[in-house]
């Protein structure tokens, strides 16, 4: 038996793919945002340095994380298109990019939030805010860019070009904290040595991960169903999509 | 090919000398931008010593982002951009030869004028060098990703606007490691590591940037 692996490369039987999909990632995201926030705020123990100001962490390093990987998951997408000259996948990347400057936002807010009580200041000019910053600007960049070109084809490729050359930017995020050695403090979860908090911490942050995780699938697949119906709207199955739900 | 690209070389050189004032412009702007901080800021000498690289550097960014617009965009308004692309050289070499171009007409001017500004800052004399290296290694960078953008936001109705979104934040870590080297020399340690750094992004942008700048330039163009 040979596989279509083209199958859901095309918007139209992508599009109700879609919809379920977006559904089931929409109620797990709700049912992990929700277990994670209840061992983040009512199950960890309060931080002996900080206090109950730590809690942010649930929120912040979560939304940190999913920032840069949504990041590098545009950039694929961008990367796919280019290469194979794919409608869905240009799509893809333009309804990845406004979630991950909402997570991008979320994490310079908290992290603003957090800062004032343990540092006492909203923000100081540590390389990894810096660059945390410079990756908002990337993706308002790719959305201004992909804003002011009126053709779809062309804004998805000029697009594509931008999150490429911006996609350098992530490992001078990540490597920062080794580079410049400034305030903000060093990662505390790393793969090669034993995460230096607490295991019941650990569980609320990584559940929180996937929640937003599965929030981003959900909301980019929502957002790329109605940029699909925009971009195919002179297409037959839109019409009847159209016509059955009207 | 060589024969081509000083052919580029040659022909975009010539039409700034022809229209001396577009480069006077920017290097204008580049003095009056650097003059404006002490009027800002006051004229207090240790202050303006210490703001003196950051400063100088910001407006050199500034200046040649100014620039940045102009180096496709009148190929593109009368077709020789098109005859480019349709060229037998590699599209990426004759982008190549045109940022060249566009470096020594709009950057090598601040390079040049750099220690002069300096010294309005009471920038300490023996550094100079230092300065003035540290730019002649960056703003070739600037230009090489600069031409990525431009290229990207060919015959956009705000282009200028929208490059300047696109582009600075990919400037950030040019602005950080270059003023950093005059910084660091200022502060005892020497900048050759910092230096160092900008020529290796040098390097990199000046193998990359080209080739990104001419599928960009295609997708603008198709």
């Amino acid at each position: 038996m040979s596989i279509n692996w083209f199958k859901y490369s095309s918007p139209q039987t992508f599009f109700p793919l879609a919809g379920k999909l977006a559904l089931g990632f929409g109620v797990l995201a709700l049912l992990a945002c929700g277990v994670g926030l209840y061992l983040g705020f009512f199950v960890a123990p309060t931080d002996a340095q900080q206090g109950e100001a730590y809690r942010i962490i649930f929120i912040h390093v979560p939304a940190a994380w999913m920032s840069m990987f949504l990041y590098l998951v545009l950039a694929f997408w961008a990367g796919l298109g280019l290469a194979f000259n794919t409608r869905l996948s240009g799509m893809m990347a333009s309804a990845i990019a406004p979630t991950g400057a909402l997570f991008t936002f979320l994490a310079l807010w908290t992290g603003s939030l957090w800062g004032k009580p343990t540092w006492g200041t909203w923000w100081v000019w540590d390389a990894r805010l810096t660059s945390e910053l410079i990756l908002l600007f990337l993706y308002f960049g790719f959305m201004a860019l992909q804003a002011a070109i009126d053709d779809p084809r062309r804004a998805d490729k000029a697009g594509a070009v931008l999150a490429l050359v911006g996609v350098v930017n992530i490992p001078i995020i990540y490597f920062s904290v080794k580079w410049w050695n400034t305030l903000h403090q060093g990662a505390s979860v790393s793969l090669t040595k034993a995460p230096t908090m607490a295991a019941t911490m650990l569980t609320g942050m990584t559940v929180m991960a996937f929640g937003f995780w599965f929030y981003s699938i959900a909301a980019a697949l929502m957002r790329a169903r109605c940029i699909m119906l925009e971009r195919e709207r002179a297409s037959e199955w839109v019409a009847d999509y159209a016509r059955g739900s009207a | 090919m060589l024969a081509a690209l000083r052919c580029v070389i040659h022909r975009d050189l010539l039409l700034a000398v022809r229209r001396s004032s577009d480069v006077l412009t920017v290097l204008l702007f580049f003095v009056i931008v650097v003059s404006l901080f002490p009027l800002g800021v006051g004229p207090d000498p240790a202050l303006l010593r210490t703001i003196a690289p950051g400063v100088i550097w910001v407006a050199a960014l500034l200046a040649s982002m100014l620039a940045l617009q102009r180096m496709f965009a009148s190929d593109y308004a009368d077709g020789t951009l098109e005859q480019m692309l349709l060229g037998a050289t590699p599209l990426g070499m004759t982008v190549a030869a045109k940022v060249l171009a566009h470096w020594l007409i709009s950057g090598l001017p601040l390079v040049l004028i750099s220690p002069v500004l300096a010294l309005q800052f009471d920038f300490p004399q023996e550094l100079l060098g230092v300065l003035a290296l540290s730019l002649a290694l960056g703003t070739p960078v600037l230009s090489l990703i600069g031409a990525i953008g431009a290229a990207l936001t060919l015959g956009l109705r705000g282009a200028g606007a929208l490059l300047s979104l696109l582009v600075l934040p990919l400037y950030v870590p040019v602005l950080i490691i270059g003023a950093g080297a005059a910084e660091a020399a200022t502060s005892g340690m020497g900048g050759h590591a910092q230096l160092l750094l900008l020529g290796a992004l040098l390097i990199f942008a000046g193998a990359f940037a080209p080739w990104a700048a001419a599928v960009a330039l295609r997708i603008s163009v198709e």
